[in-house]
């Protein structure tokens, strides 16, 4: 008999219902936490933090509306609206009411809001005034760091304003114990806490707001039994009575009580997922290994004949809608960052289980197959591969991506495992890793990785390398060397250096700051109850009370900072066909492709900054006429002819991501300047700072602040997303591009990488395209490349690529081998080339 | 492999213009496809008409003129074949494919890659129309793994018209390297319509493919127009400009007909 059962099982009609229900409207942002921890923490002023996070988690619980939506068999919604969110006033406020009256009408991720909820919102946020975890993060931070984030060197927004999340938590548990048996814990532990004790104050405080956090999801839990109950007996549909009924059953006994078969299993994990959200606003909390722990619940109910696979794998779809169901409105710049309603709620299958067996289950095909029943950007699936992996298994990972979903992303065992070993992980954690977020490893339920704490944008060191540190006329850098004094590459690259380790260290000071502001304001004891070792430890998560702590910041644009690296070693100073100063000029004049305003006013400070140290008075209203000007411009055609040259010259130049050793090792030395230093830093939760390179999808907004670069990227187009190849750039093939991005130490990098790819649909067409995909993700995983996604171009982005050329520049299409920028392609090729998308699965 | 060692084979010097990497359909696994530039033919919806003329040419490529042809030994080919060694490996039997043009035009240096790659323990695989003498065939052979052999028309006629050149040759060759069992050998068919694509056309090369001893798998290659813009770069006239690709109906019905009519099995695609 087989190991695992591989077939597809069919979806039912009730998932296609709960998903166009779910996405029957925009989704609307709701006041009823925000009133709720308003009103508590007005009536628990002077008490310990930790305990007026409890009674106002127990308050919300109490008090937040409940609903059971049409046909759904798992319930627990955090609002009344389908895909609604609340919000967090206790991290940051202003930004929403600044964006009252645009957050509907928006480009990135819109949300609807009642001007009802704008009115409770506008009677609550005053209260939070000078209370928030971002005003404290700011009063933390050195003037320095301020100044380097007001110059878009890095942003550290995303936990500057919101909730860390970021977690796996010990699912195990609840499901094994409930929150009952972790009551029992914490109430024993209490008992056994001395009088004397030196952590007796802390420790006791924050064990009975662990209880307090438990018994709150407990009612919480009985309010829906309740509900369901009462629903129950007013409709007159007696399968849906019955259904009710059972979903009344489940949440009288859990998440209260271990969970008693399969279906209780689903709905206690389930609300351990949404009461994680409701008492922090972080995303990327994430399930981890769902086909481990979920397996001998699905499996005693199976042999005993308690459930059919169709029916496990319908509620695993009901799952899978939920998580779609959770949502969190962000401000309009970090929309941007996080396009796409994103949670990053990362769910894994496969890999290894702590002895070092292959962990594939049942399961794990019916996670893979609930993606593509449900067809949505939730859970963030994704899937491990060792040398050991069932071919069985990826072949179906790859069938999932061929459908365009950008699902699963694939990590590799081989380089996880001794990576984290090298963080301080025991063989058997390490094996037991899952991914948080996008691409971040760790051992759920023991750390806090803190990962997703910035985004690092190492172009911008190299754009204050030509300013010897000066960016819109101040200082705000170290005074390097100035380029046009510079004899050697050597002088530049150590610029370079002293450029990021002086950003870096900034950085530090930023997330460092941040990271005390919320273990002293936004403690979280119910997170903290999941997580080894807090209780011993009688400290929350954020207050160093895990076993491992990390800071993870990403840095991207890698590729970016190799092709200039090279193209400045080779043209400047092996070749001598331009000169620093020439360099310096094409930069700030864009190559002679024409200034925007944001340019313009760079250079105009420029000018006025050198017109004040003239000794000049210059007023507000000389500036603006400067700009004009600027924009005006014309650059005389031998200034413009010459601009042109030195591009086409950098350009001509090998591109990282082609399989050329010698520019891949450029870049692995850029990968070096940010890896290595900050892996020197420690935080204030006793760990260390672990690089990530990978950029979500930041390097869009943030290259939109960034000026031309020496690799011949134009001012302001996007930077090189994660560990990939510059877009365009790589024109070798897809096996080229892995063998250059393996080059790259992924091991030093153990917040994780991020390697994109795009592929037409037609690369994986038929049973060999799916088998010559797997081979492709074995090889690039034997060089020890970490992680791959990909990204299968869809019919309707090719459509809409002939509709919107402008957007879509960079969009390669390959058709059997033969490679195009598809913009570039006339009409009717294009028609071709989407009429091909259509017969992947036939070939 | 050693590339300094005094094998001479890894000397030979031929002409190419293009080396492809991650190819998936044309032959086993993974594949890297070295093209030979020269052809015998002039093939009218030829998608590489750059790989006709043996002679360097230049061709204006997204409005850039680049040279197409470069003179290469055959141990520097080798050098980026193997860089992907792992994808070979892992696919399970892919390797080097020589394409063209017709790489048998260029005797030698095809003999000798294709030496080279079965010494460095690769597969091998040949896309050719079998225009040459069989000794010249012969002399391949016993380096050749895959032999994905093209066969256009039945009609020497219409083969001549639409190809340049009267098919007999090619089909005594494809009896003799069925017949001599040294290789694997696979038969494609572009199906171009205006030219091959009716029922009758198809079913004769089945037929014919049907008879060859050892031959166990037919692939139509249905007609694509993704080479029409690099007619312009050379600033020749495409012959064939207003065909359309056959529909996905059709080359189904094509494949049930060849399946219905013969013991191979038919794939769509490469």
């Amino acid at each position: 008999m087989a190991k695992y059962y591989v077939n597809e099982i069919a979806k039912t009609d009730r998932i296609t219902r709960l998903v166009a229900n779910l996405y029957a409207k925009m989704p609307e942002i709701e006041s009823a936490r925000a009133k709720l921890i308003t009103e508590s923490y007005r009536e628990t002023e002077g008490q310990p933090i930790v305990m007026r996070r409890a009674l106002a988690f127990s308050h919300i619980l109490k008090g937040l509306p409940i609903i059971i939506r049409d046909e759904e068999l798992i319930v627990g919604s955090t609002t009344l609206a389908p895909r609604g969110c609340q919000t967090y006033p206790e991290f940051s406020y202003e930004w929403l009411e600044a964006e009252f009256d645009t957050v509907e009408h928006r480009e990135a991720d819109p949300f609807y809001i009642s001007e009802e909820t704008k009115a409770d919102l506008r009677k609550v946020d005053p209260y939070w005034k000078g209370k928030t975890s971002s005003e404290l993060a700011t009063a933390y931070m050195s003037k320095e760091a301020l100044t380097a984030i007001d110059h878009n060197i890095f942003t550290p927004g995303n936990y500057f304003y919101n909730g860390v999340g970021h977690i796996c938590v010990h699912y195990d548990k609840v499901l094994e114990i409930g929150y009952k048996g972790i009551m029992e814990e914490a109430a024993k532990d209490l008992s056994e806490c001395k009088l004397g004790d030196a952590d007796y104050a802390r420790r006791s405080c924050f064990l009975k707001a662990v209880i307090i956090s438990c018994q709150a999801v407990i009612d919480y839990a009985h309010r829906y039994a309740a509900l369901a109950t009462e629903m129950a007996a007013k409709t007159s549909d007696s399968n849906r009575k019955d259904e009710l009924a059972k979903i009344a059953a489940n949440c009288s006994r859990v998440p209260e009580n271990g969970a008693n078969g399969f279906y209780e299993a689903c709905q206690s994990f389930w609300f351990v997922q949404q009461l994680m959200q409701i008492e922090s606003s972080g995303h990327s909390i994430s399930p981890g290994r769902f086909d481990q722990y979920m397996f001998p619940y699905y499996k005693k109910d199976l042999d005993n004949g308690k459930i059919t696979r169709d029916y496990a794998q319908e509620l695993l779809d009901c799952i899978w809608v939920k998580l779609n169901d959770l949502n969190k409105c962000r401000d309009a710049a970090s929309a941007k960052g996080f396009a796409g309603y994103s949670l990053f709620q990362n769910l894994i299958v496969g890999g290894q289980t702590t002895d070092g067996l292959d962990a594939t289950n049942d399961l794990s095909f019916m996670c893979i197959n609930a993606s593509k029943h449900v067809f949505l950007p939730m859970p963030s699936l994704s899937i491990r591969v060792w040398n050991g992996s069932p071919h069985e298994l990826l072949v179906r990972a790859a069938d999932l991506t061929r459908t365009g979903i950008g699902l699963p992303a694939y990590y590799n065992d081989e380089i996880m495992i001794p990576s984290l070993m090298n963080r301080g992980l025991s063989l058997e954690e390490a094996r037991d890793y899952c991914i948080i977020g996008c691409v971040e490893p760790q051992i759920g339920g023991k750390t806090d990785g803190w990962h997703d704490a910035a985004f690092f944008n190492m172009c911008r060191p190299l754009e204050l390398v030509f300013s010897s540190g000066v960016d819109k006329g101040e200082q705000i850098s170290v005074k390097t060397k100035r380029v046009e004094d510079m004899t050697s590459y050597d002088e530049f690259f150590d610029a370079y250096k002293q450029q990021m380790n002086y950003n870096i260290s900034l950085l530090v000071n930023a997330d460092n700051a941040i990271d005390v502001a919320h273990g002293t304001l936004c403690p979280l004891p119910f997170e903290s109850c999941m997580v080894e070792n807090c209780m011993e430890n009688g400290l929350c998560v954020e207050q160093g009370g895990a076993k491992y702590n990390f800071t993870g910041p990403q840095g991207f644009g890698i590729a970016n900072v190799a092709n200039a690296l090279y193209a400045i070693k080779v043209l400047v100073f092996d070749e001598k066909k331009f000169t620093m100063s020439e360099l310096k000029n094409a930069l700030i004049m864009n190559y002679g492709k024409g200034i925007d305003e944001a340019g313009a006013t760079d250079i105009a400070i420029d000018v006025i900054s050198e017109m004040k140290a003239q000794g000049r008075t210059v007023t507000e209203a000389d500036v603006a006429p400067v700009i004009q000007s600027i924009l005006k411009m014309e650059l005389p055609e031998e200034e413009k002819k010459r601009y042109d040259d030195i591009l086409n010259m950098i350009l001509a130049q090998p591109k990282f991501g082609n399989d050329i050793p010698e520019v891949d090792e450029f870049a692995r030395e850029a990968a070096y300047t940010y890896t290595k230093p900050l892996e020197t830093y420690k935080n204030p939760r006793g760990g260390i700072f672990q690089a990530g390179l990978y950029p979500v999808s930041a390097n869009v907004p943030l290259g939109a602040q960034t000026g031309a670069t020496p690799d011949g990227r134009l001012a302001h187009m996007p930077v090189a997303d994660g560990v990939s190849p510059m877009s365009g750039t790589d024109v070798n093939g897809p096996t080229a591009a892995c063998n250059s991005v393996a080059k790259l130490d992924h091991g030093i990098a153990s917040n994780g990488t991020l390697f994109n790819m795009k592929f037409h649909p037609s690369a994986l067409s038929g049973e060999k395209g799916l088998d010559d995909f797997v081979a492709l993700v074995r090889s690039f995983f034997d060089q020890k490349g970490m992680h791959m996604q990909f990204n299968v171009v869809s019919r309707e982005t090719l459509l809409d690529a002939q509709k919107h050329p402008e957007n879509y520049q960079h969009l390669v299409v390959r058709v059997a081998g033969y490679s195009a920028l598809f913009t570039t392609l006339s009409r009717s090729l294009q028609d071709d080339i989407i009429r091909r998308t259509e017969q992947t699965s036939d070939q | 492999m050693d590339f300094n060692a005094e094998n001479s084979y890894l000397n030979t010097k031929g002409r190419i213009f293009d080396i492809q990497r991650y190819s998936i359909h044309d032959g086993h696994g993974i594949r890297t496809i070295v093209f030979l530039k020269g052809c015998v033919l002039r093939c009218r919806w030829c998608c590489n008409p750059e790989s006709q003329e043996y002679a360097i040419q230049t061709m204006m490529v997204q409005g850039k003129p680049k040279t197409i042809g470069e003179d290469i030994t055959v141990g520097e080919v080798m050098e980026t074949v193997l860089k992907d060694r792992q994808y070979y490996r892992r696919s399970g039997g892919g390797g080097l494919t020589l394409s063209g043009g017709e790489s048998l035009c260029q005797p030698e240096f095809a003999r000798d890659l294709l030496h080279a790659a079965k010494s460095a323990g690769i597969t091998t695989a040949m896309e050719s129309m079998a225009c040459a003498r069989y000794e010249v065939i012969e002399s391949v052979l016993p380096y050749l793994d895959q032999y994905l052999m093209d066969i256009k028309h039945m009609n020497p006629a219409k083969h001549k018209e639409f190809c340049g050149r009267s098919n007999e040759l090619m089909l005594e060759n494809a009896r003799k390297v069925a017949a001599s069992g040294m290789t694997e050998l696979s038969i494609r068919v572009p199906v171009i319509p205006t030219f091959n694509d009716t029922p009758e056309e198809i079913k004769d090369i089945a037929q014919f493919a049907d008879k060859l001893p050892g031959v166990k798998r037919i692939h139509l290659l249905p007609y694509h127009r993704l080479g029409q813009d690099k007619y312009d770069g050379l600033g020749r006239d495409y012959l064939m400009r207003g065909i359309l690709p056959p529909t996905n109906e059709h080359m189904q019905m094509l494949k049930k007909l060849v399946t219905e009519n013969t013991n191979l099995e038919c794939i769509i695609g490469g």
